[in-house]
């Protein structure tokens, strides 16, 4: 049985809250069964407010949201069938876990015996069996987090949506629960529509990414297209590390073009820009460019090394190239790294096809 | 024996208890300081007043005061026939000390209270005593009237003589301590304050209940709106609050007279023909309308207080996991106001209970409570043995309530903000 590709789909939907600013502008979404798709952008980009329409708490200003082929606009959150995790976990205070989970299967008037099995069910899957009787309050912030996306799952909805969920843990306990969310979605299966502002944690959990800005999707792509081969200069910059070189096209032949430079010019792939003359931004990962490479490159160029950071399994290294005195290498630490000592001038390559011209800034 | 645990010591040798002691007393002396001066307002005027009060309540030495050797003599008296000669010589210099001193007046007053017909026959006394002889005082009192041959009216003066008495007390229960020295009822139609109690309760009761369903939409609402109008909305709660209680009053006066523009309202719109316009005020309407009114802010904020730290994502949660409005609203949301509910309840009805300037204006002679009739003691019949005594009886019931309360809820629930 195939899976529905367009198990959610977002059709030409627009939001404004006060009739003067879209805050979604002209959204098309489609959403497969199963896939865990991650919503990220900065705050303000409109990634909440799609979150929001699709949990039925906001309706669309224009165009249909339809789940599973059924427009839903005019279904009442609680009919939806969508489970939900949200910032503050949002778990009921006055009641134990037990009875949080318990919730959404009593007003679905489930019988106690089903109840039982899986409310256990659904502690056991995030590993809090035994901690029926306690009260939120007296968990800590990542068991409260577990205790939220058991009850999100413990009714079998179709959907979960989780709004930046670990926004509030620390660094470890977030990277241990991304861990555990994915684990917990390869196993049952669900589709997870995820919002977050944190790119690390949308690259290690999704299947695709939509990378919102301005109220529109700006790329949906797999995590790796999506940082190796970003379309626009947002992305570029919003997702992971990133040189740039503002520059016009001095000459575009064979899938390669000329970018000149205030000072000097390199060999770039063209991905928004058409003809001689369009102004661009090129942008580079700090790892595609290497210092004395083996082989042979179409860009090869020196810089003068002006700061050195060292961060444990790599140093990073900003160089003055090109007359651009940010340009951040990052050098793995190994033993060959002799010469990379502030103010040396070291030779650095990179290929054409990794110096993806994009739209300028 | 493990019971040997080692002191723990500082560093330079001195018991860490000792240490710690030393060095968190200047912290204890400047806290203890900055507490000090409301400590000493609140011994001054508030443990120290309810203390006179209670003490006040059960005063009673004043006649024992007046007739300390008669009382002596008594002593000996079992009560069963006329006292011996010798009671009668103690009362008769008890009196004639008295009379000197012009204070036989109060007296009079006071075995009055305990039975009538003591008045006139102290006064009777007091003029025939100036030729009263030497010896057999008995012959010659029992001569001044009859009464003073009866029995029951040195039952009566003997009754006086403890210090303490809760006959007050009694008596603001409409009960009294007959001369078999039982406690027996107040005939019907002098029950007072029985009514009094009762209605002071009812109508505390039901502005409390009236109180909360406005004051839980306002609080709500408060709650939920946008800066903007919530901070309108709260000064239009608390607008009256600003206004002096006694203008609030009177305007609610105005409005509620039987020519009062209520009336004439549902007159004008046909809803109470123009011959029998309804009594709005004087009664216990006038009173529920305007302690409702004067008290929602009471219940208002303690309830906008907790609601505005209700997440609004818990209401959301509920409706995602499938809850309707209404069960979302049920079984989340109001659980979780029940602390302002309890506090707002509590500060409501103890208000309520000992209202007195509101149900004195609007209440008429249907619409008075408790408190009135406390104040009527002390302003007019100048008995404020009695009016504590009801004070201290209605102080109890307000802590028995603070009491249930506590066993119920819980007073740690409760959140006023």
């Amino acid at each position: 049985m195939s899976k529905n590709s367009e198990f959610v789909k977002f059709d030409k939907v627009d939001k404004s809250y006060d009739g003067k600013v879209l805050v979604v502008k002209d959204l098309n979404l489609d959403i497969s069964e199963g896939e865990f798709i991650t919503m990220l952008g900065p705050s303000g980009s409109g990634k909440t407010t799609c979150l929001m329409m699709l949990a039925g708490f906001e309706t669309p200003t224009n165009g249909e949201i339809y789940l599973d082929s059924n427009p839903i606009s005019n279904i009442p959150p609680h009919k939806r069938g969508i489970g939900m995790v949200f910032q503050n976990y949002a778990l009921f205070p006055h009641m134990t876990v037990y009875e949080n989970l318990a919730f959404p299967l009593k007003v679905r008037k489930v019988s106690k015996d089903e109840i039982d099995k899986k409310v256990d069910k659904a502690l056991s899957m995030v590993s809090l069996t035994g901690f029926e009787n306690r009260m939120p309050g007296q968990l800590s912030g990542g068991q409260q987090q577990r205790v939220a996306v058991a009850r999100a799952l413990v009714f079998d909805p179709a959907v979960v949506l989780m709004d930046e969920p670990l926004g509030a843990l620390d660094k470890n306990l977030r990277e241990s629960m991304q861990y555990e969310i994915k684990h917990i979605h390869e196993s049952i299966g669900v589709t997870v529509v995820y919002v977050t502002h944190d790119q690390g944690e949308a690259l290690t959990m999704s299947n695709r990414i939509a990378v919102f800005n301005d109220g529109k999707v700006q790329q949906l792509s797999s995590p790796d297209k999506l940082y190796e081969e970003p379309v626009n200069s947002f992305v570029a910059e919003f997702i992971g590390e990133n040189n740039t070189f503002q520059g016009e096209v001095s000459d575009i032949s064979d899938g390669k073009c000329k970018v000149k430079l205030k000072e000097g010019e390199i060999v770039a792939n063209p991905i928004n820009v058409k003809s001689k003359g369009d102004k661009t931004t090129v942008s580079i990962r700090p790892e595609r460019a290497l210092i004395n490479p083996p082989q042979k490159m179409d860009n090869n160029y020196k810089g003068k090394i002006e700061e050195v950071i060292y961060h444990g399994d790599h140093t990073r290294v900003r160089l003055n190239v090109l007359g651009n005195p940010e340009f951040i290498l990052k050098v793995p630490n190994s033993s060959q790294n002799i010469d990379i000592k502030l103010g040396n001038t070291i030779n650095i390559s990179w290929n054409s096809t990794d110096a993806r011209a994009l739209d300028p800034k | 024996m493990s019971s040997e645990t080692k002191q723990i010591l500082t560093t330079d040798g001195i018991p860490l208890e000792v240490s710690l002691k030393k060095a968190e007393k200047k912290n204890k002396i400047k806290a203890f300081l900055l507490v000090a001066p409301l400590l000493l307002f609140l011994i001054i005027t508030y443990i120290f007043p309810i203390g006179e009060m209670l003490f006040r309540s059960v005063d009673d030495r004043m006649v024992t005061n007046m007739l300390p050797k008669t009382f002596k003599a008594m002593e000996k008296w079992d009560g069963k026939e006329l006292p011996p000669e010798e009671v009668f010589e103690a009362f008769y210099l008890d009196y004639k000390f008295l009379v000197e001193e012009k204070t036989f007046g109060k007296l009079a007053t006071q075995l009055n209270y305990e039975k009538n017909g003591f008045k006139s026959i102290l006064k009777k006394l007091q003029r025939k005593m100036k030729k009263f002889e030497q010896g057999n005082y008995k012959e010659q009192i029992m001569n001044v009237h009859k009464r003073w041959a009866n029995v029951e009216y040195w039952r009566a003066i003997k009754r006086r003589a403890p210090d303490i008495t809760y006959s007050k007390y009694l008596k603001a229960m409409d009960m009294y301590e007959n001369e078999d020295g039982k406690i027996s009822q107040v005939s019907e139609d002098r029950r007072v304050h029985r009514i009094l109690w009762l209605r002071t309760l009812e109508i505390a009761f039901f502005v409390t209940i009236l109180c909360f369903l406005m004051a839980y939409p306002i609080a709500h609402l408060l709650a939920t709106l946008p800066m903007k109008y919530s901070n309108l909305l709260m000064i239009c709660v608390l607008l009256p609050f600003w206004t002096s209680l006694l203008v609030r009053t009177a305007s609610w006066m105005i409005l509620l007279q039987q020519q009062g523009i209520v009336n004439d309202f549902f007159v004008w719109i046909g809803l109470v023909g123009e011959e029998n316009r309804p009594e709005m005020m004087y009664n216990k309407t006038g009173t529920y309308v305007a302690m409702t009114q004067i008290l929602l802010p009471f219940m208002v904020l303690p309830l906008y207080s907790v609601m505005k730290t209700i997440s609004p994502s818990l209401m959301r949660a509920g409706k995602s996991l499938g809850g309707t409005p209404f069960v979302a609203f049920w079984k989340v949301y109001f659980p979780l106001t029940i602390p302002g509910i309890g506090a707002g309840c509590l500060l409501v009805f103890i208000l309520a209970i000992g209202y007195y300037i509101t149900p004195a204006l609007v209440g008429g002679a249907s619409g008075t409570l408790i408190s009135n009739q406390i104040a009527f003691h002390m302003k007019s019949t100048l008995d404020w043995s009695f009016a504590s005594a009801m004070g201290l009886m209605l102080l109890t019931g307000v802590l028995v309530i603070y009491w249930i309360y506590n066993k119920l809820v819980g007073v740690d629930n409760i959140k006023l903000g």
